[in-house]
């Protein structure tokens, strides 16, 4: 229990966020900080594989898209035509279909969001998997070039498919409700639970990261960061932790790809984007690289003003030069920049090689 | 199918091909210098040809061009100066993350000056319609004027590298930093030499392939991808078998418009590089001894 005052403190942060936005009425701030904490998940689960592996991603927004996307499909198609067949009956009698109505009053028939889930957990992970075994091998530029190609084969295939709505992408999600009436939802009257609920998962990937990277894994993931052949050497299998590391970051990308799908009751192809897997790759940097908790509130003050709008249209622009910016300045992170060291830096007179 | 049309996918693929072989080669001139894979590459191509589409509102064709290829290569060398040139010794991750940085901004920037409109510059010669036969093909004179400035330029830079004085510094540069200083060669100077030798190449593809592709602000990332796998298929580093690298891309992709809707046409093409890279990661003309002694 390392860990549990930082993730208590955590805990009283978020109920003291969500008291102070209900007291001065502004609780339509909890929609953003929701959406804040998917991707803030998301983003959590990079810092692992960036941070910590130190295998460069730019194609993470592809396994948050195909998270969202596999649930999407699953839940909206309507499997009513097909009630005769024995797939169809077969699934009925396991529970494992939903039926609703539409917004016409249209009886619909489809796959249960929890099964859509598991659903879009596996095949994230199976994909990760076939694509981490070659990618994870490469270094480098290499490395930054395959996941970005791996990213950008996943954003056509999602605009050029008609299933995937192709460029309007999938709408009417139906919610992920737990139990009748709690659950993720873009209800407005849910908005509270709904921010509990996306923290919860927040806190709860933080905690498992936290354990992991304190056990043996973590260690050698920092060895593997370090210095790879030195870490090879003294008997770590380090092609085994990279493409753990890099299934079990995918996985959790694409969980809350689900949990923002059923939020916001549709997903588009722009969650695939490059400039999405950028916008990761920019936090996570923004965070200090290695800090999980610098990552965390990094991703959600940054998420949270581009999602108000505060960024206005210099969204991307702003996530480019903070890219710039901590890379040339505070290549540790601006939470671990140390002002002092930067003065004596900036003024001592120049060394040269 | 008619034989008319076969010819007529090859000649699309070569004009293509060796668009992105162009790209490629401006890969190359950096990566050779300071082993940075230059991932703004693409928005040189943009700058250049939608700086001389501005600036063909208030001038002559030609001139318009001269200056905006003058344009970019200043705006290179700056790029260079403001963000690579100072720092030590950075890691290689530092630098991917800077260039893709620098690349954004520059997007962003000129969709803040030119929008998100698409424009064109002229033909060089006659208009949309004007054709000319070879053969049984009928192409644009603009593919011409693609094919040949393109293969001008892989010439004089060839001319460049082995018989000028400049280009054997550069070159010098490339094979041993620690040495080319100790002969008195500033291996800074030559750094940003080489970026500005890259965004002329880039600006001037940009130029010669705008009335064909048309020109947007985020025209760079599509084709900075194609360069890249053009570059890794014909090895890093090597510009001649860039051009062969490009060739086979652009019929690739031309020809599995047959197979395949055209909306995953991109895919193709990184699925190429995916395949390349995992499989046979010197390039298809590289061998494994000179990608021993290159650091990625």
């Amino acid at each position: 229990m390392k860990h549990f005052y930082k993730i208590a403190l955590l805990v009283i942060v978020l109920i003291g966020l969500q008291v102070a936005v209900t007291v001065t009425d502004r609780v339509y701030y909890l929609t953003q900080l929701t959406m804040a904490g998917y991707y803030t998940m998301a983003v959590l689960g990079l810092a692992l594989l960036m941070g910590y592996a130190g295998q460069i991603s730019l194609g993470h927004a592809g396994f948050f898209a195909i998270g969202g996307y596999t649930s999407a499909v699953l839940t909206t198609f309507n499997l009513l035509p097909y009630s005769h067949t024995l797939l169809f009956r077969f699934l009925d009698t396991l529970h494992l279909l939903q039926r609703r109505e539409d917004l016409y009053g249209e009886l619909i028939v489809n796959v249960n969001p929890l099964i859509a889930m598991v659903l879009a957990i596996v095949i994230s992970a199976v994909i990760a998997y076939v694509i981490g075994i070659p990618v994870l091998k490469l270094k480098g530029h290499y490395l930054a070039m395959a996941t970005l190609g791996f990213g950008i084969i996943v954003y056509r295939v999602v605009l050029g498919t008609p299933v995937f709505g192709e460029a309007d992408g999938i709408s009417e999600v139906p919610p992920f409700l737990f139990f009748s009436n709690f659950g993720i939802s873009g209800d407005m009257d849910l908005r509270i639970q709904n921010y509990y609920i996306a923290w919860a998962f927040v806190v709860l990937v933080l905690f498992l990261l936290m354990n992991l990277l304190d056990s043996r894994v973590g260690r050698a993931l920092r060895a593997i960061h370090g210095a790879e052949d030195a870490s090879k050497s003294v008997g770590v299998n380090t092609s085994d932790y990279k493409l753990k590391t890099f299934v079990l970051s995918a996985v959790i990308a694409s969980m809350a790809g689900v949990c923002l799908t059923h939020f916001n009751g549709g997903i588009g192809p722009s969650e695939a984007s490059v400039m999405k897997s950028i916008r990761y790759v920019a936090i996570v940097a923004a965070g200090g690289m290695a800090s999980l908790w610098g990552t965390m509130f990094m991703s959600t003050f940054l998420n949270f003003m581009s999602l108000r709008g505060y960024f206005g249209s210099y969204d991307d622009a702003v996530f480019g030069g903070i890219l710039i910016l901590i890379m040339l300045f505070a290549p540790e992170g601006i939470l671990s920049l140390s002002f002092r060291r930067l003065f004596s830096k900036l003024f001592s007179p120049a060394e040269d090689g | 199918m008619s034989i008319e049309l076969l010819f007529q996918y090859i000649a699309a693929g070569i004009t293509y091909g060796i668009i992105y072989a162009i790209v490629a080669i401006g890969f190359n001139i950096i990566y050779n210098t300071t082993g940075i894979i230059n991932f703004a590459q693409g928005e040189f191509l943009m700058l250049g040809s939608m700086i001389a589409i501005s600036l063909h509102s208030v001038m002559p064709l030609f001139p318009s061009i001269v200056l905006a290829v003058i344009i970019t290569m200043f705006i290179g060398a700056l790029i260079e100066l403001l963000f690579i040139r100072w720092l030590e010794g950075p890691s290689i991750l530092r630098m991917i993350i800077i260039t893709i940085g620098i690349s954004i901004l520059i997007r962003e920037l000129a969709l803040a000056i030119w929008g998100e409109s698409v424009r064109a510059l002229p033909y060089f010669t006659g208009d949309e319609v004007t054709s000319v036969s070879i053969g049984v093909v009928k192409v644009s004179p603009q593919v011409l004027w693609v094919v040949g400035i393109c293969i001008l330029m892989v010439l004089i830079l060839q001319i460049f590298f082995q018989f000028t004085l400049l280009g054997r510094k550069m070159r010098a540069c490339a094979t041993n930093p620690m040495a080319a200083r100790l002969c008195g060669i500033n291996t800074k100077n030559m750094v940003t030499l080489s970026f500005m030798l890259s965004a002329l190449i880039g600006a001037v593809a940009g130029c010669v392939v705008s009335p064909i592709t048309y020109s947007q602000y985020n025209m760079g990332t599509g084709l900075a991808i194609k360069g890249f796998t053009v570059a890794i298929l014909g090895g890093l580093g090597n510009s001649l078998a860039a051009l062969g690298g490009g060739i086979v891309l652009g019929l690739l992709e031309s020809f599995s418009v047959w197979v395949m809707p055209s909306a995953y046409k991109d895919a193709i093409s990184i699925a190429i590089l995916l395949i390349i890279l995992f499989v046979r990661p010197t390039g298809l003309f590289g061998s494994k001894e000179t990608m021993a002694l290159k650091e990625f």
